[in-house]
């Protein structure tokens, strides 16, 4: 029962790590991390589970929350360089 | 079947790391670096690991990938083109990549019951914690009170790597021109345009601090322990800062504040090794603090995981303030 | 009574694993930055939800159970912000959505 789960989570995430290393924007890459760890949480899970060792899943919620740290760390950094390149362009223009 | 996934994991490794050496665009490596510290912890994991596995979540997809933005955001963002030498490096590295290589065969095969770690050293611990300490999680027993000094080397080691960051990255450099603060990373606007993201946010945050603590004190029985904790405790921080602005997260917990929380945490430790030493053990011999030996181990384990908890929240959150608070070039 | 749990657990478990690899499958294969956007969170939200009640079903009450609430609310919360976060951030970088007709060009706030 858990091996298809299973199987259906690591091909996802080769398909998501093929977006992160074609994707011709930022955005596509970040979408691609973000991806990345929903399906590492859930792949924890589990395998917590299929491995019998239901201690595990702390690492599970963990992964969680800084997955969502990481993504909006991102969003603040683009920010931050949008703002930047405004700023610039407008004291060379 | 563990075994068919953790050889897809490795391999995902290979393609990661030629991926981060191939790109020139810094900000795509700090990304797949990200992934790469994802994919080494559900490894670790895979490999019976926990606490590593935590730690290596927590403190390399997470914290290590924010301080590389905040990093990235205050210097360029391409790679500078190489220059000579390139020969001379690729020599270096794959004559000391052939040597590991050859090396390894002379290593024991993974889980080999007859290799020399399995045969001295772990059959003790494992035999004996259930006797000295009687906690359920072996690491933390060896961590904190087999080897304990190790331990509070360590705690001094990201107390050094708090002050050494201080010191360089502390102060803003004498002529730079201000900037406004809405430019710098977590500056004055922060994430304040988007609505969502930050009521959501304000939402969680009691709740990973409480979840913090939980890991703090359930590391005797489960994977956690002081370095996860702070780790997390840390990026709740990092996430009020993100969403309310640097000068914000500055007013509830100051620099002031910080230091003390980073110098404290290693006192703590050391301070109960004295006062083993006062009471008649030996120093960091737990056994002594009551008048029931195992009751003394977990007080002491208790004490110490805090102060290691102590400092690596204090060391993170410095860190990251130092590279906020800094202006552009 | 196991028996039915099983099923429905098992039925999940399925559906669940369908659902995320047909959002990377749309991750990939989508021609627009936004279309993706859609099939990755979307996708991401519900399949989740799905395993994560799956194991709950299969943990019966104990504290495994509570934990992976815990993971399943927090998911519930974090996922399709992160979503709204990430496609707010390239809206207003000036990525704009590619249209099938195309219109004149609507104002950045």
């Amino acid at each position: 029962m858990y091996y298809a789960v299973i199987i259906a989570i690591l091909a996802t995430m080769v398909l998501a790590l093929a977006r992160a290393l074609l994707g011709p924007t930022v955005y596509d890459r970040v979408l691609a991390v973000n991806m990345l760890g929903t399906k590492t949480v859930l792949l924890i899970a589990v395998v917590a589970f299929f491995m019998e060792r239901p201690d595990f899943l702390d690492l599970a919620l963990t992964y969680a929350l800084i997955n969502f740290i990481g993504v909006l760390a991102v969003l603040e950094f683009f920010r931050v360089r949008a703002q930047r390149r405004q700023a610039e362009q407008k004291k060379g223009s | 079947m563990t075994l068919f996934i953790v050889i897809f994991l490795l391999t995902m490794l290979v393609i990661i790391a030629l991926a981060i050496v191939q790109t020139t665009n810094l900000f795509a490596a700090a990304m797949l670096a990200g992934i790469f510290s994802l994919t080494s912890a559900m490894i670790f994991f895979l490999l019976d690991a926990p606490d590593v596995a935590l730690t290596e979540a927590a403190v390399g997809a997470g914290i290590s990938t924010v301080l590389f933005l905040g990093a990235l955001a205050l210097t360029a963002e391409h790679e500078r083109a190489a220059t000579a030498g390139r020969l001379a490096a690729l020599a270096v590295v794959v004559t000391i990549a052939a040597g590991l290589f050859y090396t390894s065969f002379d290593m024991p095969r993974l889980g080999d019951p007859a290799a020399p770690a399995h045969l001295h050293v772990a059959p003790w611990y494992i035999e004996k914690t259930p006797e000295y300490i009687h906690v359920p999680n072996v690491v933390t027993a060896v961590l904190a009170s087999f080897r304990g000094y190790d331990t509070l080397g360590e705690t001094f080691v990201v107390f050094t790597a708090g002050i050494g960051v201080l010191f360089l990255l502390g102060q803003a450099p004498v002529g730079q021109p201000k900037i406004s603060p809405a430019m710098t990373f977590a500056g004055k606007a922060g994430l304040r345009h988007y609505q969502i993201p930050r009521v959501v946010g304000r939402l969680l945050i009691p709740f990973i601090l409480l979840f913090a603590l939980y890991v703090q004190f359930h590391g005797d029985y489960g994977p956690g322990g002081g370095f996860q904790a702070g780790v997390i405790v840390a990026a709740s921080i990092v996430l009020y800062a993100l969403l309310e602005g640097e000068q914000q997260a500055r007013r509830i917990l100051s620099s002031g504040m910080l230091k003390v929380l980073a110098a404290a945490g290693p006192l703590v430790y050391g301070f109960t090794g004295v006062a083993c030493l006062l009471l008649g053990g030996n120093f960091l011999d737990y056994s002594v603090l009551s008048s029931d030996p195992v009751h003394g181990q977990h007080l002491g384990i208790l004490v110490i995981e805090a102060g290691v908890g102590i400092t690596v929240t204090g060391v993170l959150i410095s860190i990251f303030h130092s590279f906020a608070a800094r202006g552009s070039k | 009574m196991a028996m039915i749990v099983d099923v429905l657990s098992w039925v999940l478990l399925t559906v669940g694993g369908f659902f995320v690899l047909v959002g990377g499958i749309g991750a990939l294969r989508m021609p627009d930055l936004y279309t993706r956007m859609h099939a990755a969170s979307v996708t991401d939200s519900l399949g989740a939800m799905l395993i994560l009640v799956a194991l709950i079903l299969q943990a019966g009450f104990t504290l495994a159970a509570v934990k992976l609430a815990a993971t399943l609310i927090f998911l519930l919360f974090t996922s399709p912000t992160a979503a709204n976060a990430l496609a707010s951030a390239a809206l207003l970088a000036g990525i704009n959505p590619g249209l099938a007709t195309p219109s004149r060009q609507e104002p950045r706030s």
